[in-house]
């Protein structure tokens, strides 16, 4: 009988651990042609993506693109016309799911009559954080975000760009695998989308997998690992930025340097010269400094250095051109 | 099914709104300078010229004078309790809404119901604590001023908190899916259109006309706050008052100020099933929201 008992102990055990393997090793989130409409309106037309564990994902359109919807339908607050998905290994629509994802929605206002750190310790509260780490955990968030001294102020009084980082430390309590991020930097100045980016990096070495949405070409530029484009509710692109922009192009500045050593750097690859700056083609990332070594031994001056000269914003233009 | 823990923790943050947004404190400051009033109003009853002197009327006639004054104040309260139970109900789900402060609470491990019926659950202890605070007082003043008590003091706040959750849930309903003025205006209107359906209905058995009895049935089916207001009339009125009344048969039943029986017991049992009902269509319809 006890025998029994330990077996079906350890057998549970074994199979626990699987599933938490199978769970650890599954993506942060996948999904297969995901749509939703609203009556006529298409709101998501078959999102098919992966995001992987721990990476930060962008995900890149023009307003009305379809973003919002997306996250919606990821964390299971809409439910999908067609199509189905999985976050962090499980089913869209899981309520034990939710314990470990954060999200920061777009153009929300938290509760005008409560304090910071209430705000904080209710979402400790529906997280079902232990009550013995409500204090340690708000702290830590807050201090993340840099509203620790005004933790104790009611929402009421807070900016802005201070309600968004509230909205961000919420987003953070309890540290989960993934964090949807919903247009975080819209409301905020040059100081604060700094500081949002050094959140998102400090996520990204937390092994934190990050779902940036954002209509910002620079701010996705800045700190994805892997972006998708999206426009009128359909993936146009994906992938790595370098995938993306190519990651073989490379503009230099140069002075010095006559017409025909000018002509001669097509050697690296397919050149243009507008003048004053060269733009290399089909240049591998690898090759750039013997291109700057080639430039200065023929006697060039070089004054700036650009690999990947290509921009986020180029190249969404260029995927929308067609449509647009 | 909706777990305990998260539906209290909303039925709380219910009640913490309404008490940090001053509306509690409002109403409350000025139930009080109400009650204070009537108090002298009652005090003043026991002299047959009016208020400063004169004879003192007889003890049996003062409680009589002060069992019928009573029931009007009882309505003043509860037609205020009506719009403070519309004013908090109305809002409530729409406004978090509109912030989107429901996508940051949603997309926590919490299900929708558990959302509404936490809402409801707070909104409830606000109504039935205003209603029991203030009755109490109220008849705490009578008492002390004229030394009439009605014959049943719980049925009657139990019956005047009925009305205000009777109007809280339907705005509650609206909510779900009409901005706050919208869901507040409607229950309004119907409150008064069932008070009104109560009176065609009392003069429908005066004068034997089935057709306006059964529009006076039908706005108690639909909405059931006149039948619960007849309730707390019947609580607060004397023995020789009901007796009077049945012996004026039904040409007394038009009154909307008075009431000859209690309310019967299928009409509190369509009560208790009419709460379940819009409860049951509040989580409904919430539900089926496109957040």
């Amino acid at each position: 009988m006890i025998r029994t008992s330990i077996r079906e102990q350890v057998v549970d055990l074994q199979e626990r651990q699987a599933a938490a393997a199978t769970a650890a090793a599954s993506p942060a989130i996948h999904c297969v042609e995901l749509s939703k409409r609203y009556g006529r309106t298409v709101a998501l037309a078959g999102l098919t993506m992966t995001v992987p564990r721990g990476e930060v994902f962008g995900f890149l359109g023009p307003n009305g693109a379809g973003k919002t919807t997306a996250v919606k339908l990821l964390l299971g607050l809409v439910s999908p016309t067609g199509g189905e998905g999985w976050v962090l290994g499980r089913p869209l629509g899981e309520v034990a799911t939710r314990r470990r994802v954060g999200y920061l929605p777009e153009l929300f206002r938290y509760q005008p009559w409560l304090r910071g750190g209430e705000v904080l310790r209710l979402h400790c509260e529906l997280a079902r954080l232990p009550r013995a780490t409500w204090r340690e955990e708000t702290a830590r968030v807050l201090e993340l975000v840099g509203l620790s001294d005004r933790a104790r102020d009611s929402v009421r009084t807070y900016s802005k760009g201070m309600q968004q980082r509230l909205g961000l430390a919420v987003a953070l309590l309890g540290s989960p695998e993934l964090v949807f991020l919903d247009e975080p930097t819209s409301a905020l100045d040059p100081v604060g989308r700094y500081d949002v980016r050094q959140v998102i990096h400090h996520l990204r070495e937390a092994g934190t997998a990050v779902f940036l949405n954002s209509h910002l070409l620079t701010e996705v530029e800045m700190v994805c690992d892997r972006v998708a484009m999206v426009d009128r509710g359909r993936v146009i692109a994906t992938g790595t930025l370098d995938e993306l922009l190519g990651g073989q192009a490379c503009r230099i500045r140069v002075t010095g340097l006559d017409v025909r050593q000018r002509q001669s750097l097509s050697a690296f690859g397919h050149s243009e010269d507008d003048g004053e700056w060269i733009v290399v083609r089909g240049l591998d990332a690898e090759r750039v400094p013997d291109l700057v070594a080639e430039v200065v031994r023929l006697g060039g001056r070089v004054y700036a250095v650009e690999p990947r000269h290509q921009t986020l914003e180029d190249r969404f233009l260029e995927l929308l051109g067609g449509g647009h | 099914m909706p777990e305990l823990a998260p539906l209290l923790t909303f039925a709380r943050l219910t009640i913490w709104e309404a008490s940090r947004r001053r509306l509690l404190v409002a109403v409350l400051v000025l139930t009080l300078i109400v009650i204070a009033a009537t108090g002298w109003g009652f005090h003043e009853l026991r002299y047959a010229n009016g208020p400063g002197g004169g004879p003192e009327v007889g003890e049996v006639q003062l409680r009589l004078i002060a069992s019928q004054v009573l029931i009007f104040i009882v309505f003043l309260f509860s037609a205020v309790l009506a719009l403070m139970s519309v004013l908090v109900g109305a809002p409530s789900i729409s406004g978090d809404v509109e912030s989107n402060l429901v996508l940051a609470m949603l997309a926590r491990p919490v299900r929708s119901s558990e959302l509404v019926l936490g809402k409801w659950l707070g909104l409830a202890g606000l109504v039935v604590l205003y209603s029991a605070g203030a009755g109490i007082l109220e008849l705490i003043v009578v008492d002390w001023t004229t030394g009439y008590v009605p014959p049943s003091p719980v049925g009657l706040i139990a019956y005047v908190a009925s009305v205000g959750l009777v109007l809280m849930t339907l705005s509650l309903l609206l909510s779900t899916r009409l901005a706050g003025m919208t869901a507040a205006i409607i229950p309004l209107a119907a409150y008064f259109m069932a008070w009104v359906g109560g009176i065609i209905g009392g003069i429908g058995s005066a004068i034997g006309n089935q057709g306006l009895i059964t529009t006076g049935v039908v706005s108690k089916l639909l909405l059931p706050t006149d039948g619960l207001w007849r309730g707390a009339v019947y609580a607060m009125e004397p023995a020789s008052v009901v007796a009077a009344m049945r012996a004026a048969g039904t040409a007394a039943a038009g009154n909307p100020f008075g009431a000859t029986d209690a309310p019967a017991p299928p009409f509190l049992a369509w009560t208790a099933v009419w709460f379940t009902l819009v409860i049951g269509l509040t989580l409904w319809s919430f539900r089926r929201r496109e957040v």
